[in-house]
């Protein structure tokens, strides 16, 4: 309905809009009308056009085919440590361009090749496919349900009832055994997660020089990591001893220090904390040296180091645990135990 | 006095008065020479020093203190060393702009010559860590792979792995160190502007922070590698996630339409 024809109707009265509007009203609004006429692509009338298309169809499946052999050309041919430079991308790795490049085609073409060939090679005749009720007939219907009641009749069940429940039991017990399988799966934690490699009287190593840290290395403001002492990064079990045993330390001015606990355990305002997170154990370490606010970087669980370590926000649910230390008869820092409770996140039986 | 006026139309008297003079004169500059050599040394210093702090008046006191002890706007500068008030006048930090959660980087105000001038005030203070020499902040035998495994250790969990820099709390941020020089990098590590911790010389030697340096020069130079390609700002799976699913799957989007906006049929409608 164009718009002249709505504008000639508002202007009629409601009355007159009723009788002109009954003679417009088709005796059937709803009226299936059917196909549409078919017609026709160049391709069904033109048999040279139809060849044509299949010879586009063809050299795409063929581009796709050398494009294939020429990723694995380069992935052969060209040295891992070749670099090029390709506008906008930089310095790339020769392999990688080439490799994703000529994948990248060969996917493509295959794609467009179909594409290609479905619109103007595969018939385009549209067809109408009637619905058909869901519901099966009344009698198939009686029939499947008297056959299930027969079959349940006649095995039993529904009788001999000791035979059932035994069958239930043994059902629910099979998977069992493929769950006993994954014991094997390697040895049980033990109490490894409640002890780190920190033990009463080892010092601690500068983690960027190795060298044992002294009480007057740390300035205030400054941040330091250190290790236990007698860890070296060849050990086979390095990185798993590293994973709970990771130290940060922080100077403070004493005054600053709210909790009690901490200033105790602290040297000279020098306060060591362990650098995993107690939420899901990420590397804890943004430290703003003003506020003495640490920061997780994976949910922004933050802490504050001059309040004993407590969760300031963030889903942690535990203080950061502290390391007590003090300076030993040659000056250097040392730990005066291992970390009073389990470093890292909170499992279950967290003690 | 009669005799000398009597004399005074001898013929040697000119000679005389002309020896006295001399004798005069040379004997003043023996009198006072030797306390300006004394003072020559440190007045270059003390002139910068007093250059500095009328410089200092004007455009720091006022969040600073007079004195530099600091005000509730301001830290105290007392012991920042002439390192820190090069890296944040330098850098174009100092004077701040405006109080916020964090002062950020923009064009320095004060040249070369003014902001030595404000470090040799502020140094005058109290001892603290001295502006580093070219030879301290020198990448020439750098170790660089060592560098990133600092950066890693120290650096990265807030400036990112490369170097873009992140985001902390509360409107604070870890800049990005791209184009950053080398001198500012180190002062950066050594002092500890802001909210971030410092790494003194103790616990990372001079060495150490040379290799970060080079490091950095590295991953941001124009001939950094990216092995993988498109960098997208280095900021990691989250930002390439991004671009994946908006313009990878837009991409597709726009050519699965064009591809259906096109009818096959011989007669166009």
């Amino acid at each position: 309905m164009s718009s002249h024809e709505i504008s000639e109707a508002e202007e009629k009265l409601p009355e007159e809009r009723a009788q002109g509007g009954a003679t417009a009203v088709a005796e059937d609004p709803f009226a299936d009308p059917g196909l549409p006429e078919h017609e026709h692509r160049q391709q069904d009338i033109d048999e040279r056009a139809a060849q044509r298309s299949e010879r586009t169809v063809a050299l795409l499946f063929t581009v796709s085919m050398l494009a294939t052999i020429a990723f694995i050309a380069s992935y052969v041919a060209l040295p891992v440590d070749k670099y090029i430079y390709v506008f906008p991308i930089g310095h790339i790795s020769a392999l990688n361009f080439a490799l994703g490049v000529t994948l990248g085609i060969a996917l493509f073409a295959i794609g467009a090749g179909a594409v290609h060939w479905a619109r103007t090679l595969m018939s385009d005749v549209e067809v109408a496919d009637e619905r058909h009720a869901i519901e099966a007939s009344p009698e198939v219907k009686a029939k499947v349900l008297e056959d299930f009641r027969t079959g349940a009749q006649e095995s039993g069940f529904g009788r001999r009832k000791l035979a059932r429940n035994t069958l239930f039991g043994a059902l629910a017990l099979v998977p069992l055994s493929g769950v006993v399988l994954l014991r094997d799966l390697g040895p049980l934690p033990g109490t490894k997660l409640r002890h780190t490699t920190w033990a009463k009287g080892k010092r601690l190593m500068n983690y960027n020089t190795m060298q044992p840290l002294r009480p007057e290395d740390i300035s205030v403001g400054s941040l330091t990591f250190a290790m236990p002492e007698g860890m070296t990064e060849e050990d086979h079990d390095f990185q798993t001893e590293i994973a709970k045993a990771a130290l940060m330390l922080v100077r403070l001015q004493p005054d600053n220090i709210k909790d009690k606990r901490e200033l105790d355990w602290s040297h000279d305002g020098i306060v060591a904390f362990s650098k995993i997170c107690t939420h899901v154990g990420c590397p804890i370490n943004l430290y703003e040296q003003q506020t003495h606010h640490v920061l997780c970087p994976c949910h922004q669980s933050t802490f504050d180091l001059s309040d004993g370590g407590r969760v300031i926000f963030g889903p942690a649910g535990h203080a950061l645990p502290q390391l007590r230390i003090k300076a030993n008869d040659q000056g250097y820092l040392e730990a005066m135990g291992d970390f009073s409770e389990p470093v890292g996140p909170a499992y279950w039986e967290r003690g | 006095m009669k005799k000398l006026s009597a004399r005074r139309r001898h013929p040697l008297a000119a000679l005389v008065v002309l020896l006295f003079a001399l004798a005069v004169t040379g004997g003043l500059y023996a009198a006072f020479s030797p306390s300006e050599a004394k003072a020559d040394d440190s007045s270059a210093q003390s002139l910068a020093i007093e250059e500095g702090k009328k410089l200092y008046s004007v455009g720091c006191a006022s969040c600073h203190g007079t004195g530099g002890q600091g005000t509730s706007d301001g830290p105290s500068l007392v012991g920042v060393g002439s390192a820190a008030v090069d890296f944040q006048v330098g850098t174009g930090r100092m004077p701040a702009q405006q109080p916020g959660a964090q002062v950020p980087k923009k064009k320095k105000i004060y040249s070369d010559a003014e902001t030595e001038q404000l470090a040799a005030y502020i140094s005058s203070l109290g001892a603290g860590p001295v502006t580093p020499s070219k030879g301290q902040y020198s990448t020439d035998g750098a170790d660089v792979a060592k560098g990133g495994e600092l950066f890693r250790t120290n650096c990265a969990q807030c400036h990112n792995f490369a170097g873009k820099g992140g985001a902390l709390t509360n409107g604070k941020y870890a800049p990005s160190l791209e184009g950053v020089s080398k001198k500012h990098l180190y002062e950066a590590m050594q002092t500890g502007p802001q909210n971030m911790p410092s790494f003194p010389d103790t616990t990372m030697p001079e060495k150490n922070k040379q290799d970060v340096i080079a490091y950095l020069d590295t991953v941001n130079s124009d001939k950094s590698k990216t092995p993988g390609g498109l960098e997208l700002g280095g900021l990691g799976p989250v930002s390439e996630g991004l671009f994946a699913w908006v313009f990878g799957m837009g991409a597709l989007i726009v050519l699965t339409i064009w591809v259906a906006a096109r009818t096959a049929k011989a007669k166009k409608s």
